[in-house]
């Protein structure tokens, strides 16, 4: 197991991870009060999207401009499972037919409708929330990819997707509880979720649930599905001349990248509370995008950092000038995609981190020779081949 | 020795001297903050954010987004409100201070700024809030912390929160009154409903089929259209070909100024009155859009206008004017996003402190003779007992009054019959 980990990862990775999960275990926890830790739990939310954008996008080079859809699904997978649970005929009695939730109520409808009998169930919820996203993921992909659609087609294709579902939602209403979304969430399986003690609950939760994502996606970089996404890139067609199916490989990395998503749908439920289809927009799907511009598109990590930087930054600047921060936030944005095309793990990787090794490495100087002539032939075929650079700029 | 003694001395009395400072400072803080609670001690319980002199209250509106548009006038309201209360010496002796946040026309923001200002900042009040969604969206979080929400906007009913405060009409004050009014006054008989396609209009409509058809009339058309919409030319044909009486538009947003242009681009001259537009949700805030000419004619149900001619309003509308500008324009939500302030001191002052409880046990029966509307008083479900009044739209984009309810109008969220 060990042996193995190691063989996946290398120190310099690990040594990272350790440090983002210090951080979040850690510091956060002990450094903030639950307001603000229950903020930090609704940015990581944002990032399980972020990670899937990193492997679809910058990895796989799928611009997805509609991850919010997978988000949404997600969401309101979790959210329907919580509200039927807070819509008991006792605390509905109110209504004109108790027992359903309040939006089904105030749009004449009289019983629950079929497909959200299930929801009743929460193995089931637990079920949909991945099964759900990914079946739609994949119905989108096989539709486009086996047909050899990609590049600028592909994403305007998911922001049609995006568009249409919140048309969707919102047309409606009394199934899905339209603009107003899904709110009042009170308890999973008669535990509160509303209370300060479910919030660090749910908190540990979701990092622990990001870093099952982390790993995962960090098992799919550095495997030799990382290498073909990389290869297929940069060159689409040597890929698919060497005799590999490219569009199952570009399947798979999309719906993963839809269950990553979804699954910070549920968590993003759970902590604030609410669902609405204000995520599941255009306008979402691309802010998720740009979280992953800013941490840097190949990073995992870069990913996670970015989000919680983004959103750091949108809550300070909008409590700070509340009328002022949208222009703050477009100039963080356009400042760090122009000065570093490769974000912050960008400028980590090429600026911070050679020098911390500078500085690590001196010491070591005396017997150099030796050690780098028995690693350096094992080490070049990989070195020499670096997905970290994409080769040219892609539109 | 005297010296040398003095010269012993002088570092030890100095440490002594410090060391009495350094317990002076926590006992000196130790008794500020115990006299601190024992004067304020009944006014603030629940460690909201009073002082001796200040009180913190929220304003949380969209300054950003596609709902900024309609709600800076309420953001502008509130402020003036706030303004004129503190140059009256405030409210239980201490200055009204606000911190604003912005909802970014986005609920989960409203959500997230709403626990802000109740657990960071423990405002004592907050002034917000426009669409039902942000309200929805913010409802638990005030129930859960137990904050006070003064929310402005007419609304679908249907809610009753102890810890909102619903200073507009809701769905019954407003579409009653009207639609009585204009099978009165114009013989009506037929009816064509149509709106934007949530939550208000369908309900409101609900409640206007309801009434139509127990005074035994008939209503021929109900349509819906996403929000957004911009093509009625559908819509329109319908109405020529089902020929209502009355169009009952409850149209919102943007989709107005679409509907209306091209009602009056299809030959429908809204000033001769055949068939009769009646609204509920265009206030002189969305006739800016509009434009005065293309809804000239049309009449509309609200409790505000800002033409209503009474001494209250005349000051309120100069006030608005000095602060804001000339070209201003004032509509219904703006009004009653105004009285939210005017409510809280009020109930404030009765309860003779700021503790969220004692201001919900003392609000209902609050009344405000100074409103610019002219009269309102808060009823035991938190809304207002208000008349409703009846605008013509004139070409400047004003209305011109043409009715007012007799009595004031009671508040029902939860109409019997009409559900």
């Amino acid at each position: 197991m060990n042996s193995m980990i190691s063989n996946l990862f290398s120190r310099y990775q690990l040594t990272h991870m350790l440090i983002l999960a210090l951080l979040l275990v850690v510091v956060l926890p002990l450094s903030m009060d639950i307001f603000r830790l229950n903020l930090v739990g609704k940015y990581l939310t944002y990032s399980f999207v972020a990670i899937g954008l990193v492997l679809c996008w910058g990895y796989g080079g799928i611009l997805s401009l509609g991850q919010g859809v997978f988000f949404g699904l997600g969401g309101y997978c979790m959210a329907m499972f919580l509200k039927l649970e807070a819509s008991t005929p006792e605390a509905t009695a109110i209504q004109s037919t108790p027992g359903i939730p309040d939006f089904m109520d105030w749009n004449q409808l009289t019983e629950l409708p079929w497909f959200w009998q299930p929801f009743h169930s929460f193995g089931f919820t637990l079920l949909a929330i991945i099964a759900v996203p990914a079946i739609f993921a994949l119905i989108v992909a096989v539709a486009m990819f086996k047909r050899r659609v990609g590049g600028v087609y592909f994403a305007i294709i998911t922001q049609a997707v995006a568009a249409i579902l919140t048309i969707l939602i919102i047309g409606q209403q009394g199934f899905t509880g339209g603009v107003n979304g899904i709110t009042d969430l009170r308890t999973l399986h008669g535990w509160d979720i509303r209370t300060d003690s479910a919030k660090y609950v749910l908190y540990f939760v979701c990092v622990a649930l990001l870093f099952g994502c982390l790993f995962a996606a960090k098992y799919v970089i550095n495997s030799k599905l990382g290498r073909l996404l990389v290869a297929m890139r940069e060159r689409e067609d040597r890929v698919r001349f060497s005799g590999y199916d490219v569009s199952a490989f570009k399947i798979f990395i999309f719906c993963l990248a839809a269950v990553f998503s979804a699954i910070g749908g549920a968590m993003f439920t759970l902590q604030v509370g609410f669902m609405s289809p204000s995520f599941v927009g255009i306008v979402p799907s691309i802010e998720m995008v740009i979280f992953c511009a800013v941490g840097g598109r190949l990073s995992v990590l870069g990913a996670v950092y970015g989000a919680l930087l983004v959103n750091f930054a949108k809550t300070t600047f909008s409590e700070s000038f509340p009328e002022l921060w949208l222009f703050a936030m477009g100039a963080l944005f356009i400042g760090v995609v122009m000065a570093f095309p490769n974000g912050l793990a960008g400028v980590w990787s090429s600026q911070v981190e050679p020098r911390i090794k500078a500085l690590f490495n001196k010491p070591g100087r005396t017997t150099p020779a030796a050690t780098n002539s028995t690693s350096a032939p094992a080490a070049t075929p990989a070195e020499s081949f670096n997905p970290e650079e994409p080769s040219h700029a892609r539109g | 020795m005297i010296l040398k003694s003095r010269h012993y001395d002088s570092p030890k009395g100095a440490r002594r001297s410090f060391l009495r400072k350094m317990l002076a400072i926590p006992a000196a803080l130790a008794l500020a903050h115990a006299s601190l609670p024992a004067l304020a001690d009944d006014a603030n319980t629940t460690g909201l954010a009073v002082t001796k002199d200040t009180v913190k209250v929220g304003i949380l509106h969209s300054v950003t987004g596609t709902m900024a548009i309609s709600e800076t006038g309420s953001v502008q309201a509130e402020k003036l409100a706030i303004e004129q209360i503190n140059a009256m010496g405030g409210v239980l002796g201490r200055k009204i201070e606000y911190i604003q946040e912005d909802g970014a026309s986005d609920w989960p923001t409203f959500a997230e700024k709403a626990k802000k200002l109740l657990v960071n900042d423990k405002t004592a009040a907050v002034f917000g809030c426009w669409t039902s969604a942000s309200r929805k969206a913010v409802l638990p979080v005030f129930e859960q912390y137990n904050g006070m929400l003064y929310y402005p906007t007419f609304y679908e009913g249907l809610e009753q929160s102890p810890n909102v405060i619903y200073t507009g009409q809701e769905a019954t004050q407003q579409i009653i009154e009207g639609i009585d009014w204009v099978v009165k006054n114009k013989g009506a008989k037929k009816f064509f409903l149509l709106g934007s396609d949530y939550i208000w209009p369908r309900t409101s409509n609900k409640i206007a089929r309801k009434h139509i058809e127990k005074l035994g009339l008939s209503v021929v058309g109900e349509e819906y259209y996403p929000l957004g919409h911009t093509q009625f030319n559908s819509v329109i044909n319908k109405i020529k070909l089902k020929k209502p009486d009355v169009v009952y538009a409850i149209v919102v947003g943007g989709s107005n100024v679409a509907f209306y242009k091209q009602l009056k681009a299809a030959g429908i001259d809204m000033t001769k009155e055949h068939p009769l537009v009646f609204t509920i949700s265009v206030t002189e805030d969305e006739i800016l859009g509009i434009g005065g000419e293309n809804i000239e004619g049309a009449y509309a149900a609200m409790k505000y206008f800002q033409s209503l001619p009474n001494d209250n309003n005349k000051a309120f509308v100069d006030a608005f004017k000095a602060k804001y500008g000339n070209d201003i324009v004032i509509g219904d939500v703006t009004q009653a996003a105004y009285l939210g302030p005017w409510l809280w001191k009020a109930a404030v002052e009765k309860a003779g402190s700021f503790d969220i409880d004692k201001v919900r046990a003392a609000s209902p029966g609050i009344e405000l003779t100074t409103a610019p509307e002219g009269y309102v008083r808060i009823h035991e479900n938190h809304h207002l007992w208000s008349k409703t009044r009846i605008g013509r739209a004139k070409a400047d984009g004003q209305y011109e009054v043409v009715y007012e309810s007799k009595d004031l109008i009671e508040p029902n969220p939860f109409p019997a019959g009409y559900q």
